[in-house]
């Protein structure tokens, strides 16, 4: 893609951007390509043939050059400026980026091992390894409109019948357990609750007939005692003996 | 093959991933470690006296039986497995700095790589390749990565230790020289 001629009027060499995996590869291949010792890099001739490879670049691309271009050019200026008589306090302003070069390509070394160890591992198989699905877009459908109808009528019988639960009245007969209670307690003061549930009764037997005990001792017909945990209840006239 | 080496056979064979000795142990609670070590050299070695197609390599402190490089050719021609995607270059540098530089922030991986590598990091991320081991304690608290036991599997390392030395390297990393090493600009 981007190809560009550089220092066409000295040593006529092209560069392919995309061969560059950023500035710092970029630069190091200008430092390698003119055998320039590193630690003593010709900064205006670098900057020069830096901002010339980069002319061309996309947008996107270019900010990572570009940040690095202004550097390049930030240390050329610097390099102008005379320095202090005193050279003992004078910094190379080249020694961060020889530090950045000498960085970078350690780990461009250790990338070129890594690309061969990859390469490597790449031809031993393992058990259990999925390729990955080809993306294939879903077949186009052929069908007719009877087709579908019939697929939907399909899909609606298949449908399992919605489970209704159903509710069966079994009213309570509150009342008639109150009728009921009120005449046993005609003839004695004490009864117990088995006499009141009867033979054999049914779930709402016993819910009325709690219900309709409870609703007599709230009115003060009743007094419900319970003397021990899971003892039997006593259940007596209220108004015969308060104190039971 | 002592019974022990023939479960282990099994369980590698079966294993999508290394198993590490602490896999194998729960496979044969009874072995001690050195019964355990030991099944696995024999079952290395029956591999290598034996003639197989097969061998078994000491990958992601762990243990995977695995094809051996020779036939790779002919799998691949045969399109009976597919090779797995490469890794580019780019990717195997920021690797590198993760590597090496652990647990290190995304902008330390930029400041040595000189580009912007906020839509890499991702991608490794995704693919599990690296993984978020903390975060700094500086302004914004940014995230630190760290290479995953899928970066060993994936560069045919046994364990982290047999990355090569930045000692070892060619290009050793040299402090700036003195200044009056550098020549007039």
């Amino acid at each position: 893609m981007t190809t560009v001629p550089i220092g066409a009027s000295e040593s006529p060499f092209v560069v392919r951007l995309d061969a560059f995996s950023g500035p710092l590869d970029l630069l190091l291949h200008l430092i390698r390509e003119q055998e320039i010792d590193i630690a003593d890099i010709p900064i205006a001739t670098i900057a020069d043939q830096f901002l010339e490879a980069i002319n061309e670049l996309g947008l996107n691309e270019a900010a990572d050059y570009l940040e690095m271009a202004a550097q390049l050019l930030r240390i050329k200026i610097q390099l102008l400026l005379p320095r202090p008589f005193d050279e003992e306090g004078w910094e190379d302003p080249r020694a961060e980026l020889v530090r950045r070069l000498l960085e970078y390509e350690q780990i461009r070394e250790v990338a070129s091992w890594l690309v061969e160890q990859v390469s490597q591992q790449g031809d031993r198989f393992p058990r259990g390894w999925l390729p990955e699905l080809p993306e294939r877009p879903p077949r186009p459908l052929h069908l007719t409109v009877e087709d579908l109808l019939l697929a939907v009528e399909q899909v609606i019988e298949a449908m399992p019948e919605p489970v209704l639960h159903r509710v069966v009245p079994r009213p309570l007969d509150v009342e008639g357990a109150t009728t009921r209670i009120r005449a046993l307690f005609a003839s004695r003061d004490e009864v117990n609750l088995w006499e009141i549930l009867g033979d054999g009764p049914t779930i709402s037997d016993i819910l009325s007939s709690l219900l309709a005990l409870l609703e007599l001792a709230k009115i003060g017909f009743l007094h419900l005692a319970q003397h021990q945990p899971f003892g039997s209840l006593v259940i007596n006239r209220a108004t015969a003996d308060p104190t039971a | 093959m002592q019974p022990l080496t023939r479960l282990l056979e099994a369980a590698l064979f079966a294993a999508a991933h290394p198993l590490t000795l602490a896999d194998l142990a729960r496979l044969a609670p009874e072995a001690s470690r050195a019964e355990l070590v030991q099944a696995v050299n024999e079952l290395r070695e029956h591999y290598e006296q034996g003639e197989h197609g097969i061998e078994l390599l000491s990958l992601a402190d762990g243990f995977q039986v695995v094809t051996r490089p020779r036939f790779a050719e002919a799998i691949a021609e045969a399109q009976l497995v597919q090779r797995p995607r490469k890794p580019s270059r780019a990717a195997l540098e920021t690797l590198a700095v993760i590597a090496y530089r652990q647990p290190v922030s995304r902008a330390e991986i930029e400041e040595i790589r000189g580009v912007n590598v906020e839509g890499m990091l991702r991608s490794l991320h995704e693919r599990g390749i690296i993984e978020v081991v903390g975060r700094a304690e500086g302004l914004g608290r940014p995230l630190l990565y760290g290479t995953t036991s899928l970066f060993l599997e994936l560069v045919g390392l046994g364990s982290q230790d047999e990355l090569p030395r930045l000692e070892e390297l060619e290009v050793a990393l040299r402090p700036p020289t003195e200044q009056g090493e550098f020549g007039e600009p």
